[in-house]
């Protein structure tokens, strides 16, 4: 088995075992890398020399016999995350030349249990698309069919977890973000509930609807990951102080009485006839495995997407003001205070990002707020309030990722709302705040992954990725691998 | 016509905190530029605020010493605007729901009864850094930002446009001042700007139900200068609106070498500071328990102790508002009291004496080298008869400049008033022998002489004898 | 709803952006697009309902009033574009 399509665990068990040590497995993740980046575009930062130097000193640890299951295991992660030393873009221009002084709660997490970094991932700047086609650093091709886009903004986590560039990776998830990739390259994502990881050292998009999580091979992987990041930060005020269990412990219960709820405004006609196969393939496993459907109504959700570009947009307008060239990033040549300001910011942010601080400029200024802002926060109330309703009598809710496998590069960069429709399923959960997951669910006619998104309670990782891992251990689509 | 001036003043309040309102960063002044910064208050990609709790606590007990109600539940909003010194292209403020709401206070100005003035809001922000120009070491004409100061916690008071003059303005300003001092929570320095006040000044004529449009004052930072600013712009709105023009709203900046307010260049295009409550940081939940708790851990603020010296101490008014004027000097003669000194006479000593040497030295009372134990044992000597007022002096001049104790000074100096009148007795006899002349005067009628005995009977004892048995002697002894 | 040329101009001086004549254009029309999309709340009746700021129930989050270490003098101005001495240097700005 070559080093490269392990799993965490199975890793894992070789390091212990010594039969691998993490510098020969990140030799070999950083080989895989060189080999097929050009064909993919994952990264924006290798960082070849820190992880080889970190990988030796996790073989000092093993050799000590302290082998903790992220111990030595090469990672890479979304350049959203702050890392110390290490240049954090965002995918965006307006910080090309900036070194964090500090680093990411999350990544500083796996760091401290000697995970290993291989390099920082491409996204679509500041995470904003679907498709990483906005990225300041090149576009990502989807592993399975270079000509379509992974999906976005952790385009480059999901590419790179489905090129086997690295054994995991880290992305954000903001209206979909981690799931809707996952989804397109046949990976595991996961969103945990908003408060369960720290968003200290992640640069924000929209702060109310930011949350950190994993893309793996398997379920069980992401439990490990889940594991590791979860959590309370004193640093960020929006963290929850709740115990984390060990998801790991509760994968292998079944689904056996497990409740499902499937809602109809997600099964609609215009969804992709493979997309519904995939779907009702998948509803059969679990009735097979023993799980009880029931039909629920989320009634607002053909409110979501307005309501998320409405309040994402206004958090975004005024998280990227400090973005002005005075303290870090691109500064402008320019003649005065206020030229620099514009100027600086127009070089530096691309058009999506512009588009969105306009969009959310506006929704927030004199004489519009009552309008759209607010209206958007109640609306969002009412979406909330859907979920409560439908939770009170499902365990989780089942329902596709996205709409359509993955689209054609191009194909939507010109149509933003056609795009961001492409997120009507993911968005809500966002939204909502609570968590979710993407995984594995099969295949279209043209050999394009479709994901599958189970929903779970706020704080109820544990009965989706339970869930997720019996669908796991009873289908195999998780062990295809894209022919790179 | 006649104009009546109409006056609000919005009074940002430095908080005495340790560490900024939302990191971790010392609040220390005047350390090296940019040098008490992390990621939170540079504004970097990825920090968070989190909210140091005493901020809310001081916040409370403002509010509280203000008559304010408490907002149960109260939330950070954003402020959005671009500026240098403003590192997230944002403030951290307070927009709906401040923490306190609704209060007031009462000022009286010379001779005039007490006015009630509302406070319509006290809220919680970050202040902004400091921007230089011209004093750059490196090289071209640019400004330098200084983001010390950014994320240092400040409340903002807002009162009601209650203030007719300026003399109205000082004195609610002057009250506000006392009261966050002698909380503890602002250390009232308006130099360097832990205390400062903008005033919103419009006119409108007598007996006009609408208020006249209304200019913002920026930067008046002492109470000579509010009253300055506030009584030149009430004269230049006045001279406007006389010569046909009309005022417009905008801000204007006073300059206190001329005494005037100057239009301030608009800062680009009107405001549109898009509020929106801010997402990082969780809503603000305050309890009555807390509240209460917060209540019965207040100091007894300058009004109430003010009475309570008059009711208890037997004060006079004048006394006890001087003895209130700050928490420190208050403190100081209670202390004296406690020690066991006559409130009156440690009263009139600090007043008297130890303001005096106060002032000479440049020394503040929390420095005082005489403690109010001291100052309470050198009373109980007058009072014993063992020294006399006036060798009090002496030996307080002493204390003051060897910390020494009164009993020491005395002993040391042999100043123990002399009050044995067979001592006395024998030099007013050795004094009446040596005066033969001046006794006989008095005896035929010259009562001014007895002064004269007395100086003398002073003299030779060097100031020790006790003037009263002096007295008595000499009255007994010249009768003949 | 219809997004003009005019609005887009304030709305970019509101958000420090400069734009192209061609960019102003393209984004009159897309920002129309996607509003007269949103314009679809306008028909959801939300009298009486709570906006909701943060999906999970939270509240007082707080630090104590205790130092922690600054980055220091160099770090804080380690990305800085330009630095006179120990400030951020910037163009002057005028009052």
């Amino acid at each position: 088995m070559n080093i490269f399509d392990m799993t965490i665990h199975e890793l894992h068990t070789a390091l212990k075992g010594k039969q691998i040590s993490s510098v020969e497995a990140t030799s070999a993740m950083l080989k895989r890398i060189e080999a097929v980046e050009p064909n993919v575009g994952s990264f924006i930062t290798v960082t070849s020399e820190q992880a080889l130097a970190a990988a030796e000193q996790a073989d000092q640890l093993i050799a000590q016999g302290e082998c903790d299951l992220l111990t030595g295991i090469p990672l890479a992660i979304k350049d959203i995350f702050l890392t110390k030393g290490v240049r954090t873009t965002c995918g965006s221009r307006i910080l090309h030349n900036f070194i964090p002084p500090y680093s990411a709660t999350s990544w500083e997490k796996l760091r401290d249990r000697g995970a290993v970094l291989l390099g920082k991932l491409n996204q679509d700047e500041f995470a904003m698309g679907s498709s990483n086609e906005s990225s300041a650093y090149g576009i990502t091709r989807n592993p399975w069919d270079t000509t379509c886009i992974p999906g976005g903004s952790s385009g480059g986590s999901a590419a790179a977890v489905a090129a086997r560039q690295a054994i995991a990776t880290l992305g954000t998830d903001t209206g979909g973000s981690i799931r809707q990739p996952a989804s397109h390259c046949g990976c595991v994502g996961l969103k945990p509930t908003y408060g369960r990881v720290s968003r200290y050292g992640v640069i924000a998009y929209a702060s109310s609807l930011d949350q950190v999580g994993p893309l793996t091979r398997d379920v069980a992987d992401c439990a490990v990951m889940l594991g590791a990041l979860a959590g309370h930060d004193p640093k960020d005020s929006t963290s929850v102080d709740t115990p984390v269990p060990d998801y790991s412990a509760t994968l292998s219960q079944g689904v056996k009485g497990l409740r499902i709820g499937l809602p109809k405004e997600y099964f609609i006609d215009g969804l992709d006839p493979d997309v519904q196969k995939a779907m009702d393939a998948a509803i059969d496993t679990y009735r097979r495995l023993g799980a009880e459907f029931v039909d629920i109504s989320l009634p607002h959700t053909d409110y979501a997407v307005a309501t998320y570009y409405l309040i994402a947009t206004a958090e975004a307008s005024s998280n990227l003001a400090r973005y002005d060239g005075v303290r870090f990033g691109h500064r402008a040549e320019a003649d005065g205070l206020l030229e620099m300001y514009t100027k600086s910011r127009s070089e530096g942010f691309g058009s999506e990002v512009k588009r969105r601080i306009m969009l959310g400029t506006y929704a927030l200024s004199s004489g519009y707020y009552d309008a759209y802002y607010l209206k958007a926060q109640k609306v969002r109330t009412m979406i909330m309030n859907d979920f409560i309703k439908a939770f009170a009598s499902v365990d989780v809710i089942l329902t596709p990722v996205a709409p359509t496998p993955a689209f054609k590069i191009g194909e939507k960069i010109n149509d933003p709302l056609q795009m961001y429709l492409s997120d009507i399923f993911t968005i809500p959960v966002n939204l909502a705040g609570t968590c979710a997951m993407s995984l594995p669910a099969g295949f279209s006619a043209s050999g394009l992954p479709i994901g599958l998104q189970l929903i779970g309670k706020p704080f109820d990782e544990e009965s989706i990725l339970r869930a997720g891992y019996a669908f796991e251990q009873a289908t195999d689509w998780h062990t295809r691998k894209a022919a790179i | 016509m006649k104009y009546q001036p109409v006056i609000g003043l919005e009074v940002h309040v430095q908080l005495l905190t340790d560490t900024k309102i939302f990191c971790g960063c010392s609040t220390k002044f005047g350390a090296e530029p940019n040098s008490q910064t992390c990621p939170v208050c540079l504004g970097l990609p990825g920090a968070l605020p989190v909210l140091n709790k005493k901020v809310v606590e001081f916040a409370i007990k403002a509010g509280l010493s203000t008559n304010c109600s408490i907002t149960p539940r109260s939330i950070f909003a954003r402020k959005n605007y671009f500026y240098p010194d403003l590192p997230k292209g944002y403030q951290i403020s307070q927009f709906e729901d401040p923490i306190c709401q609704h209060g007031w206070l009462d000022i009286a100005v010379d001779g005039e009864q007490l006015k009630r003035i509302g406070i319509t809001r006290i809220h919680m922000e970050e202040d902004a850094g400091k921007l230089v120009h011209g004093e750059l070491s490196g090289p071209g004409d640019g400004s330098g930002v200084d983001l010390n100061r950014a994320c240092t916690p400040l409340l903002e008071v807002v009162s009601e446009p209650d203030l007719r003059s300026s003399d109205e303005a000082v004195a609610y300003l002057k009250q506000l001042h006392q009261i966050v001092t002698w909380l503890g929570i602002c250390d009232g320095n308006m130099e360097e700007g832990s205390f400062r006040c903008d005033a919103n000044v419009s006119v409108m004529p007598v007996g006009s139900e609408v208020l006249g449009t209304r200019a913002e004052i920026k930067n008046v930072n002492s109470f000579k200068f509010v009253k300055q600013a506030i009584e030149y712009e009430i004269g230049r709105q006045i001279d406007l609106i006389e010569d046909g023009g009309t005022v417009v709203q905008e801000t204007r900046l006073f300059d206190p070498n001329s005494g005037k307010t100057r239009s301030m260049r608009s800062k680009e295009e009107a405001h549109d500071y898009r509020y929106f409550p801010d997402p990082d940081l969780v809503p603000l939940v305050i309890s009555e328990k807390w509240i209460e708790k917060s209540r019965r851990e207040l100091p007894e603020l300058p009004e109430q102790r003010q009475h309570r010296f008059m009711k208890e101490l037997e004060l006079p008014a004048y006394d006890a508002e001087v003895l209130t004027s700050n928490r420190s000097l208050a403190d100081y003669f209670e202390a004296g009291v406690a020690a066991g000194g006559n409130a009156k006479s440690v009263g009139n000593w600090i007043m008297g004496e130890i303001t005096r040497a106060l002032n000479e030295t440049g020394t503040v009372i929390e420095e005082c080298p005489v403690t109010p134990e001291q100052l309470a044992a050198l009373l109980a000597l007058i009072d014993d008869g063992t020294i006399s007022g006036k060798i009090a002096k002496t030996v307080f001049d002493e204390m003051w400049r060897s910390g020494k104790t009164p009993h020491t000074i005395i002993t040391e100096q042999g100043l123990v008033q002399v009050s044995d009148s067979g001592a006395i007795e024998g030099l007013i006899d050795e004094i009446m022998a040596a005066s033969a002349g001046q006794v006989a005067e008095y005896r035929n009628g010259k009562d001014k002489m007895f002064g004269f005995f007395v100086g003398q009977v002073m003299k030779a004892s060097k100031g020790k004898a006790n003037p009263a048995v002096v007295n008595e002697l000499l009255l007994s002894k010249l009768k003949g | 709803m219809s997004i003009t040329v005019a609005d887009v101009e304030h709305v970019a001086r509101l958000a420090r952006l400069e734009l192209s004549p061609t960019e102003k254009e393209l984004f009159a029309g897309q920002m129309d697009a996607i509003l007269g999309y949103v314009e679809k709340l306008k028909g959801l009746d939300t009298d009486g309902i709570v906006p909701t700021s943060h999906a999970v129930p939270m509240e007082n989050s707080f630090r104590e009033d205790s130092t922690c270490s600054s980055i220091g003098l160099e770090k804080a101005l380690a990305n800085a574009p330009d630095r006179a001495g120990s400030f951020f240097a910037v163009p002057k700005v005028i009052e």
